[in-house]
């Protein structure tokens, strides 16, 4: 993990990451899918076994990545934070408007805690996958050009 | 001799900034435009109103349908053959406008038509319409999968890339086949969609 001047450089393209997009976007996947179970039995009131065991894989996927994600050293944190930070906004804002319709259409007790925290893991899936990749390719603060890759223990 | 050299390349970025077009990764001017589309989804579902629930739905989804067909299948592989400097000026004016658009469009879309299937009653089991509509979640699921997880932050990613001083042409290609790729992917999908919707709304 060795981000010394010494270190090898190689350009952003060809730095290797852990799997964080990878995971997120499984993540994502994950409660898609629990929400596409939990809307075909919509306006049944739905089994909640499967979507919550979905639910429970994808938060701890989207953790996992996290962790991971912590880990990176070095990395555009700056870049990152910026980027997270507005796109989770627009992402609370995209899912607010889905917990609402729910809401709206009388889902209540053990569905609608369900299909808020599906709602929860997709508002910060989407963010994280996109600042993570848009801080991939930048330079972290205070350095300039080529990094040193990451995947390559010193 | 490390600081003269970024001395040099901040010069020499100046001068490729002034040359280029300004990148605005989300183009502030459209905010409002988004701002009024999602009040106006909010009110259509709070107030269960049939008419703006069909037109954000129908409206919503042609725009959708027809740009990612158009993108995927269209200016994807034009883009493609153009040369670099052209295609990084496309790309510069292109896609901070897709940043806003598709979100705004998918949210509108479904949104609005979960309400209204709910208020037509196709969600029912006994609809004929139902196992459609059930097939249309999971094509949509997938297109939204690879949408939000691959698609968008290749589109952002670019973007933050072609506002460096010196961009990284390798990094813009890799992102853009990525972008150009599963717009494809998600505009044959649409095709589904397409098929599905039409038969939903003819049953």
């Amino acid at each position: 993990m060795s981000a010394g001047p010494a270190a090898r450089a190689a350009p952003a393209i060809s730095r290797r990451f852990p799997p964080v997009a990878e995971l997120t976007t499984v993540s994502l996947a994950l409660v898609v899918v629990g929400g596409i179970l939990m809307a075909s039995y919509a306006p049944r009131r739905p089994p909640l076994g499967v979507p919550a065991a979905l639910a429970v894989a994808g938060a701890v996927l989207l953790l996992a990545s996290g962790y991971l994600l912590a880990r990176v050293r070095p990395f555009a944190w700056e870049r990152f934070f910026l980027v997270f930070r507005w796109a989770l906004l627009a992402y609370v804002i995209s899912a607010g408007m889905i917990g609402f319709a729910f809401v709206k259409d009388h889902i209540r007790g053990a569905p609608l805690a369900l299909v808020l925290v599906m709602l929860l893991i997709y508002a910060l899936d989407v963010p994280l996958v996109i600042a993570f990749t848009v801080a991939r390719y930048s330079s972290p603060a205070g350095h300039a050009g080529s990094l040193s890759d990451v995947s390559r223990r010193a | 001799m490390t600081d003269m050299r970024n001395v040099q390349a901040e010069a020499v970025g100046t001068t490729q900034v002034a040359a280029r077009p300004t990148i605005q990764v989300v183009p502030l001017k459209g905010l409002p435009i988004v701002a009024a589309v999602v009040v106006f989804v909010i009110a259509a579902i709070a107030g269960n109103w049939l008419w703006a629930l069909t037109f954000c739905h129908v409206v919503g989804g042609a725009l959708w349908t027809a740009i990612d067909l158009f993108v995927g299948l269209i200016v994807g592989p034009i883009l493609g053959r153009l040369s670099l400097p052209a295609r990084a000026e496309f790309t510069a004016r292109f896609m901070p406008k897709m940043v806003l658009l598709m979100p705004t469009l998918v949210l509108m879309t479904l949104a609005a038509g979960f309400q209204l299937a709910l208020k037509v009653g196709n969600l029912s089991p006994a609809s004929p319409n139902h196992s459609w509509l059930v097939v249309s979640y999971c094509v949509v699921g997938v297109m939204a999968v690879i949408a939000l997880g691959v698609l968008e932050p290749a589109n952002i990613a670019v973007l933050f890339e072609m506002r460096k001083p010196e961009p990284d042409g390798a990094v813009i290609a890799t992102l853009m086949r990525r972008f150009v790729l599963t717009a494809g992917m998600t505009g044959v999908m649409q095709v589904a969609t397409l098929i599905i919707m039409t038969r939903v709304a003819t049953q």
